[in-house]
């Protein structure tokens, strides 16, 4: 079993980091009660952890006890619908945006057939039991409008019986209707102590002797406050090198190695043959499956750190409008090239302009 | 041991009926019953009243924001009609239901079949002879759906009432607009608003201090439902305790503090783009929703004295398009830079290069 789920806490006691957020999300489940909820907060802040630990509180270890469903549908427009459900005696997870364009039917289906069918007499008869149920929606931010607008009225009419648990990175993409029927819940990312913090306790737990805090802090700073990373690096540097050293390398993904030998490239020449190859290199990152809103923040990343005050205002602007081109466009490279010869544009008349030449 | 076993049950059974009592949220708990329960929508409940003691009523087309009162009004008024078994009287689709074409179609000639005669009459209540069908959330059904709409309506008008409910009525196609009566809701005053919330306070045994009121009424912005939710979370989460702050009351709400944008503001006056870049990570990081700090900086805007309107305008349009970027599903993150950094360059007069060829701050072409 990876570190990361290994170590993950189960109950909202053994929770680390933001311990106000804990206690208020005891303070929730203590009646037994809890209503719509809305969790939203980057990725790797932990908001599935609590979402579990909460649950926890509220049914008992019994949520614990999960099976997966494979579950098809057919819709009337007679298409198929695939879709993994993750459930407990007492709760349902479902990643409706794996239905695609199909979201809606799922949203107007499968949830309310859930909140439908349920039996709150027999639910109360087991430990743990409650009068309603619990689906989690993760996701909700990947849903189409018409999804989410299919949530209002199921949120209401079947209240008693079913509560929602939606989770999300961002919350600006979910309908005001529908998050003005939550109790909006925000899980920042941790901090690079919490981050440092963590990574020493799992290096305790697993008698990885003594984490350099140098090191710790490296991790903590390359995952971008983003815990599940942060835990992937430190088993990947277990594995590469123990014990520990202050020094040793944090292995970033290849792909992002990849990006950063890309940023170097645009910097060093600007020409037609650079973007040539630049054009492969974007090729051979889209047909690795690395999504192109990612590509392009990472080239931003990468590259804003070379460039000058005033350049970086320009690059951010042009980034961000390609960024929207790739969005509603249908051909990701275009758009993508569209950035990278800009760049090269930008820049070289930067220097041109700077140093005459 | 039988007589523990059963004592456990009984014990069982009295938890249960205690937290099925506890169940409700406090919106469907203190959901108006009555026509007469509807707070604020005066003209709306005047004339609905006037068409209930007549029993006489025309198609209906409510619109408005969120949280208004619109579905509650309209099961106020069936309750009035047909007495507490209003149910069988009316038949509900909304977005949460498969509303295709041929879907409404079927749904509403099988409801509308049986005829409305032969119902029973509860007494004290007018009981007129049709039903209603209530559209809820009319406004995200395609266009087509809304023109085929326009035939079902005509067939079954002699037994058969409508009634639209959506949020935007120029989404409503004017054929089918046109034959309807429409009511507006308006967004709830203050003082209407902070009535209602004392008196459920009140019933629930939660104190609401003044400053965490006035804090619920400007995230609510006249949206009942919003006020009734933040309320009941406020209470529940913060379990009591007088400590909850405004800042407190709008992220419960999914807003913004107050600090965050003024730090925002702060990086954007130290002209420095680093100070702006780590900045705008901080709201990444911290997970605010990006569209909440668009509309806070937009206040800001407006407000900031000793800035040209021409510089503001150009920020505003700024504001406009990163907003509409992002709902087209942009990043926002990037959207956020791109508009603090142009705010940066704007008010404080920084200058572009001459030689770069590109103005950054012209508006685009999208
Ligand atoms: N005018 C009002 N008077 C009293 N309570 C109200 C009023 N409007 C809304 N509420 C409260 O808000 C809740 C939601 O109201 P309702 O469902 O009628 O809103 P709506 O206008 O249909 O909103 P939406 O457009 O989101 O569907 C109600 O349960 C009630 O508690
Ligand atoms: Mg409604």
């Amino acid at each position: 079993m990876l570190w990361v789920d290994k170590h993950r806490p189960t109950t909202l006691a053994k929770m680390d980091y933001h311990e106000d957020l804990t206690a208020r999300l005891e303070a929730l489940s203590e009646d037994g009660e809890v209503p719509h909820l809305l969790f939203y907060g980057p990725p790797g802040a932990g908001k599935k952890t609590r979402i579990m630990a909460l649950l926890r509180q509220v049914f008992g270890a019994g949520v614990e006890k999960t099976r997966l469903e494979h579950k098809t549908f057919k819709t009337p427009t007679k298409r198929t619908i695939e879709l993994t459900i993750l459930a407990s005696a007492f709760h349902q997870e479902i990643n409706a945006a794996e239905a695609g364009s199909g979201d809606r039917f799922v949203v107007q289906e499968v949830i309310k057939e859930i909140a439908q069918s349920y039996n709150p007499a027999a639910a109360m008869g087991q430990a743990g039991g409650r009068a309603y149920k619990v689906v989690i929606l993760t996701e909700v931010d990947r849903l189409s409008r018409q999804a989410q607008a299919a949530l209002r009225r199921t949120m209401e009419k079947y209240t008693a019986a079913c509560r929602l648990i939606l989770c999300c990175n961002s919350a600006s993409r979910v309908i005001e209707p529908v998050r003005s029927r939550c109790l909006g819940i925000r899980v920042a990312a941790p901090s690079h102590e919490s981050i440092c913090a963590i990574l020493n306790k799992v290096s305790k737990k697993e008698s990885c002797g003594v984490l350099p805090e140098a090191l710790a802090m490296r991790i903590a700073q390359t995952s971008g406050r983003n815990l599940r990373r942060a835990l992937l690096m430190l088993e990947a540097c277990r594995v590469q090198q123990h014990p520990f050293t202050a020094e040793q390398e944090v292995k970033v993904p290849d792909w992002e190695e990849y990006i950063a030998k890309l940023a170097v490239l645009l910097t060093e020449e600007q020409s037609p043959q650079r973007l040539v190859l630049a054009r492969d290199m974007l090729y051979e990152l889209l047909t690795n499956c690395i999504p192109s809103d990612v590509i392009l923040k990472t080239l931003l990343r990468e590259l804003l750190p070379k460039l000058d005050d005033q350049l970086k205002h320009e690059v951010v602007h042009w980034a961000a409008f390609y960024e929207h081109r790739v969005r509603v466009g249908s051909k990701e490279i275009f758009h993508l090239e569209a950035f990278v010869a800009k760049f090269m544009a930008l820049y070289k008349a930067f220097v041109i302009n700077t140093f005459g030449f | 041991m039988f007589g523990t076993g059963s004592g456990q049950g009984g014990k069982d059974v009295a938890v249960a009926k205690a937290q099925q009592t506890k169940v409700q949220p406090w919106v469907e708990k203190y959901r108006p019953q009555g026509v007469d329960d509807i707070s604020y929508q005066d003209e709306v409940v005047k004339t609905l009243k006037n068409a209930i003691q007549t029993g006489t009523l025309p198609h209906l087309l409510f619109y408005g924001p969120p949280g208004t009162g619109k579905t509650s009004t309209i099961l106020a008024v069936a309750r009035s009609l047909f007495g507490p078994e209003y149910r069988s009287r009316i038949l509900e689709l909304n977005a949460s239901d498969e509303r295709g074409i041929k879907v409404v179609r079927e749904k509403v000639k099988q409801f509308a079949q049986f005829t409305v005669t032969g119902l029973e009459k509860t007494a004290g209540y007018p009981c007129p002879p049709f039903k209603i069908i209530i559209l809820d959330e009319a406004d995200t059904m395609t266009t087509e759906a809304q023109a085929a709409l326009r035939r079902t309506m005509e067939t079954y008008s002699k037994i058969t009432r409508f009634c639209l409910v959506c949020n935007y009525v120029t989404r409503i196609i004017e054929p089918l607009a046109s034959r309807c009566a429409k009511f507006r809701f308006r967004p709830l005053s203050r003082e209407v608003m902070e009535a209602r919330l004392r008196a459920i306070g009140t019933a629930e045994g939660a104190s609401v201090t003044q400053e965490m009121m006035n804090a619920i009424l400007t995230v609510a912005d006249g949206d009942m439902r919003k006020a009734v939710t933040t309320l009941q979370s406020a209470h529940q989460f913060y379990g009591g305790s007088s400590s909850i702050t405004p800042d407190a009351v709008r992220e419960m709400s999914g807003g913004v503090p107050d600090g965050l944008v003024q730090s925002l503001w702060e990086a954007i006056s130290t002209q420095s783009f680093d100070n702006l870049k780590a900045q705008c990570d901080e709201v990444e990081m911290a997970g605010y929703p990006t569209m909440a700090v668009l509309h806070r900086l937009f206040d800001l805007v407006v407000a900031e004295e000793g800035v040209e309107d021409a510089k503001k305008a150009v920020v505003m349009a700024g504001l406009a398009r990163a907003e509409k970027l992002i709902i087209d599903g942009a990043s926002e993150s990037l959207q956020l830079l791109d508009i603090c950094a142009l705010m940066m360059r704007t008010f404080l007069g920084k200058n572009r290069s001459a030689g770069s060829g590109v103005c950054v701050s012209t508006p685009m072409v999208l």
